[in-house]
């Protein structure tokens, strides 16, 4: 039984993925966005303008752990949101909705997707950052991958809960951020708190704290979207 | 269901509404001249009269909102998706009278209408959160879908709100602690008790009102059905 809801989340799965890979374009054009949010701050901020507290480094090197995360934010929300409306386009989602078992297949189809899709982006967006606001990160890479994992299970669990909700609205370029971005306040603060740590270390052992509050926020959110995804689906 | 006469919604909030009035009036008494003045703030302090009873009004509304949200998932009654939405409106009603009665408060005493502490951020962040639930309401034409979008809405944001505080609380901390009954003059105590139960009374009673409308609304809807567009004129 188990089996089977596995093979059908992983049938999403694999069609998700495969027509990203198909249609470059649109994974093209969000990793692309993310730069270009980064970039955008380098402007905003100023390349040369000196690091706060520490006295040392620039301001874009201090503040890069949160211009990072609010970068992949945004983008998050535009992933998830494209998810549902390539569904949306052709009725794929009505058509899922009329195949047999679980709806929490459908769920963590589209999520897994969702995760796999942002992760590949933050591969790349990482590198990027490192370059553009000269950031050692090469020693710490283990540490940001395992946060990155944690936020960004969180960022699709909720990403691909609202976005479902939202699919058919009028407004729903306005209201999925609206939605989204309020009850992820926890997971950037945390996010953010545990990168600067890895980054300029941690004197004070805090870093379990944070750690701690994204798993709860990932477990809390999935079990929440999961539990009620057959009605957030339903026609 | 009726659509005409009071149903036992209203006649309750009715009863509480009648009640609220001579509460709140002797709670103003007790509040503004028999309780002494603050011995660090001064006078400053009374508005803790209508601040924090503010916010036994927001978690009772939101509260109601939660549970008829989880309710109407369920049952899938109307009425219970009235009274979800009433119980989310009172209590974004009294989310913001206490983030700006707060807001008045902390002015002489910290110096600032806003800082970023962690109960003051949370109940902001809050009230986006509920915000959002009406915003998302006003996009949506058919009942079914309004009552089920917003549940849902209502259902996530509720159980966020815990991650936020904890997770705001350890980010920083600047608000007083909250006093406990023992530290404060008695007459203080008395007062604020009152002040609660009349804040408490008086949310019951505007749910009541709300749920009301909410009940004619839907009833006005039905009557202006338009059979032959399967939609709603104008």
């Amino acid at each position: 039984m188990i089996r089977a809801e596995l093979r059908r989340a992983w049938a999403l799965v694999w069609k998700d993925l495969l027509i990203e890979r198909r249609a470059k374009a649109a994974f093209n054009a969000m990793a692309f966005f993310a730069g270009m949010v980064l970039l955008t701050f380098g402007f905003a901020l100023g390349p040369d303008a000196p690091g706060f507290a520490t006295g040392e480094g620039t301001l874009l090197q201090y503040l890069s752990p949160g211009l990072l995360w609010v970068a992949i934010l945004f983008t998050g929300q535009l992933a998830a949101d494209r998810s549902f409306q390539l569904e949306l386009e052709r009725g794929g989602l009505d058509a899922l909705r009329v195949y047999p078992g679980d709806r929490k297949a459908l769920y963590f189809g589209k999520l897994l997707a969702n995760l796999a899709v942002l992760l590949l982006m933050e591969m790349l967006l990482l590198p990027f950052a490192a370059i553009l606001y000269s950031l050692d990160l090469w020693g710490c890479l283990p540490a940001l991958a395992g946060i990155a994992v944690l936020t960004t299970l969180a960022l699709a669990a909720t990403g691909t809960f609202y976005a479902a909700l939202t699919a058919n609205l009028r407004a729903r370029q306005v209201l999925l951020p609206l939605l989204l971005f309020p009850v992820l306040i926890p997971v950037v603060l945390a996010a953010v708190k545990a990168t600067a740590l890895v980054l300029r270390g941690d004197p004070m052992n805090e870093l379990a704290s944070w750690v701690k509050l994204l798993a709860s926020a990932d477990v809390l959110f999935l079990a929440v979207s999961a539990l009620t995804f057959e009605y957030v689906v339903e026609e | 269901m009726s659509t005409s006469g009071m149903s036992s919604v209203a006649r309750l909030g009715r009863v509480a509404g009648l009640l609220a009035l001579p509460i709140v009036a002797v709670g103003l008494y007790l509040g503004l001249v028999w309780a002494p003045p603050d011995a660090m703030m001064g006078q400053v302090q009374r508005i803790m009269y209508v601040h924090f009873p503010s916010w036994i009004a927001t978690a009772l509304a939101y509260i109601v909102g939660f549970v008829c949200s989880v309710l109407y998932l369920a049952r899938r009654r109307p009425t219970l998706d009235y009274m979800a939405q009433a119980g989310v409106e009172v209590g974004v009603l009294f989310n913001t009278t206490g983030l700006i009665t707060g807001s008045i408060w902390g002015r002489p005493t910290w110096g600032v209408w806003w800082t970023w502490d962690p109960r003051l951020t949370t109940t902001a962040i809050m009230l986006v959160i509920f915000v959002g639930y009406l915003l998302v309401r006003a996009f949506l034409d058919d009942p079914e879908a309004r009552g089920r979008v917003g549940a849902l809405v209502a259902i996530m944001g509720f159980l966020t709100v815990p991650i936020v505080y904890f997770s705001v609380r350890w980010w920083r901390t600047l608000h007083q602690v909250q006093s406990s009954p023992n530290t404060v003059d008695h007459s203080m105590v008395i007062a604020l008790r009152v002040m609660m139960v009349a804040f408490a009374l008086g949310a019951c009673y505007l749910m009541s009102r709300r749920y009301e409308v909410a009940r004619l609304e839907a009833a006005v809807e039905l009557l202006d059905f338009d059979p032959e567009t399967e939609g709603r004129r104008g």
